[in-house]
């Protein structure tokens, strides 16, 4: 097991941990439904970074979809695009970019800047009725919706303080178990009538109790620190933490119920942390990742971790937005924790 | 209901190829100090393991405390004491606070536990010791204290493994002393040691060698079987 899970890290991650984005999925607003607009639509689906997911014409209906992260950018294209451009009066396309995600943000916006000012140096050639003038160009105006300064620390703290709290609670309970086996009043224990659910619910709610604080002491450091925005309701922050570290704790519990010795704890759980880290959303956006990859990324307990403190805490998003993280991580927590408890052997 | 506490026939426990107990049979009565003697590695600790349904028997059959060892391990639980021979209560509790999480693990109620910390600790004059860690202890009050516990619930057997290591002959008187107590009510106890004067306070002892057990009687009719003065004399007739 020791050389297998190395390789296995080696093969999962580098496919899956990228820098580059795929899949931004773009909201398209043309107002203007010209032959220029409905080009320049087209250039952009024909490229594999971007997957347009909506053609509107409200608005708000767009920002909705941002908000239940159906989209990561919205291009708008103005009424009258055409004639402006024509004329040479430069006109504007507005870009409103998702920065929660800090890569797909940037990287995503960068593509795309790119896609639209090739084309209109290329529209002159394309488009042949358009009248020869060197003053026809298109500007770009981009803000940056959620996180409006691209401030690296405020989507990075969000997901750290997930990440970190995550990571103690599996390390402490794996080895806590793991110490009682090798100094032995494990077997003191085992040779009690206890149940075994008794056994795993009382490693349980004390390393509930240290993870919430954890999460609180990091909320506040966040806070004083860095300043990381508060958008939403942080008592539906807390109840999601709650869920989620009884899932990572039922993993931690888990992962000792099939090591002998401390070193071996840590072994497997540092190589399962790291998959759960990098395939986690933190740096690399889960929508970048291939899609088995993406697939993977459901019964990581870190990811929806970080997409929900992220979402809560920059967005506000609130309960009805986080169902799909809530539903995921309630089942992981009744996985991790059944199977510990039903892997844990009181005989040998 | 049958009057023995144990019985067992024909248990064994594998490890691979290698057999750490060899098919032993025997029978203990109520009330009775059953010494379970032997070298080290004979096979003492593992057979122990499995009569308190921590270990899994290879093969064989057996009932302790009027339990099954194979299908009701758990049940056989809550009827039996056990000191592991590795002292095993936690050293980062105190000594109270260790009586009142195996009281509460067998299902004592908080009075029933206020009642049985004052006991233990009166009996074994460790009032004054009670909120210090039982890291703290000397080896001597450490196992007292665990025998004590195992004891908490007041079990039908109590299982101890080899309580008397390492501790000096005062301590080893004592904790004797405190064995005879526990018997005197009624308690069967299942002791193992490899001091072999020990023998001689057990109302009968068994002698294994090589995860068999090759004598089995009272200290008295073993001696005058193997024609010695002293138990030492009948361990090393048999172990040669
Ligand atoms: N879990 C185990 N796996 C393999 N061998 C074991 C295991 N436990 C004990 N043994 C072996 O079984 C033999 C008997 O051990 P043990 O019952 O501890 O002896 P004793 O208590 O009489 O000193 C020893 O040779 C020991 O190495
Ligand atoms: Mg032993």
């Amino acid at each position: 097991m020791m050389t297998i899970l190395p390789i296995f890290q080696l093969i999962v991650l580098s496919n899956a941990a990228t820098n580059e984005v795929k899949e931004v999925k773009i909201i398209l607003l043309d107002h203007d439904l010209s032959e220029i607009s409905r080009n320049l639509t087209r250039k952009i689906t024909a490229s594999d970074h971007f997957k347009l997911t909506g053609s509107l014409f409200s608005k708000k209906q767009a920002l909705e979809k941002m908000q239940a992260n159906e989209a990561d950018i919205i291009l708008e294209i103005p009424n009258r695009f055409e004639k402006e451009f024509i004329r040479g009066e430069k006109p504007a396309i507005q870009m409103l970019v998702n920065a929660i995600n800090g890569q797909q943000a940037t990287v995503g916006s960068g593509y795309l800047r790119n896609i639209i000012s090739t084309y209109s140096q290329d529209i002159l050639s394309e488009v042949h009725w358009v009248p020869q003038s060197n003053h026809s160009s298109i500007s770009i105006s981009t803000r940056y919706w959620y996180n409006p300064l691209l401030k690296y620390t405020d989507f990075m703290v969000p997901g750290i303080l997930a990440e970190l709290t995550a990571l103690l609670t599996i390390v402490l309970t794996a080895m806590n178990v793991v110490r009682e086996r090798e100094i032995g009043t494990i077997e003191q224990i085992n040779v009690t009538p206890i149940k075994k659910w008794q056994f795993i619910m009382g490693k349980l709610i004390p390393f509930l109790c240290v993870g919430m604080f954890i999460m609180t002491v990091g909320l506040t450091v966040g806070k004083i620190i860095f300043h990381i925005p508060m958008a939403g309701s942080l008592i539906l922050l807390f109840v999601y933490a709650f869920v989620n570290i009884i899932a990572v704790l039922g993993f931690g519990l888990l992962i000792s119920n099939f090591a002998d010795t401390q070193q071996q704890a840590i072994f497997v759980a540092f190589f399962f942390i790291l998959i759960f880290i990098l395939m986690s959303g933190l740096f690399t956006p889960i929508e970048s990742m291939p899609t088995w990859a993406q697939h993977l990324t459901k019964v990581n307990p870190l990811a929806h971790f970080i997409a929900v403190s992220r979402k809560v805490l920059m967005k506000g998003s609130g309960f009805v937005d986080l169902t799909s993280e809530f539903a995921y991580t309630l089942i992981l927590a009744i996985v991790f924790n059944v199977s510990a408890i039903w892997s844990y052997k009181k005989q040998e | 209901m049958n009057s023995y506490s144990i019985e067992v026939e024909n248990l064994t426990k594998k490890f691979g190829e290698f057999t750490a107990v060899d098919n032993i049979s025997f029978k203990v009565a109520k009330g009775e100090i059953f010494g379970f003697l032997g070298a080290n590695g004979a096979g003492k600790t593992t057979a122990m393991r499995m009569l308190t349904g921590l270990s899994k028997p290879t093969s064989g059959q057996g009932t302790v405390a009027g339990f099954n060892v194979i299908r009701d391990h758990e049940k056989i639980k809550t009827r039996i004491g056990y000191m592991s021979q590795k002292f095993s209560l936690y050293e980062d509790l105190t000594v109270r606070q260790n009586i009142r999480l195996f009281g509460g693990i067998y299902g004592l109620s908080n009075q029933e536990i206020r009642e049985k910390s004052e006991t233990i600790l009166h009996d074994l004059r460790l009032s004054e010791v009670s909120s210090k860690l039982v890291a703290a202890l000397p080896l001597g009050w450490k196992q007292r204290l665990a025998f004590a516990i195992s004891m908490i619930h007041d079990p039908d057997i109590v299982f101890l493994d080899e309580p008397t290591g390492g501790v000096d002959p005062f301590v080893r008187r004592q904790f004797w002393e405190a064995i005879y107590e526990a018997a005197g009510h009624g308690r069967t106890i299942f002791v193992t040691t490899h001091y072999l004067d020990e023998a001689e306070y057990c109302d009968r002892v068994s002698i294994m060698v090589s995860g068999r057990i090759e004598a089995l009687d009272t200290p008295t009719n073993l001696k005058k079987q193997f024609n010695a003065s002293t138990m030492d004399n009948v361990f090393v007739k048999l172990v040669r």
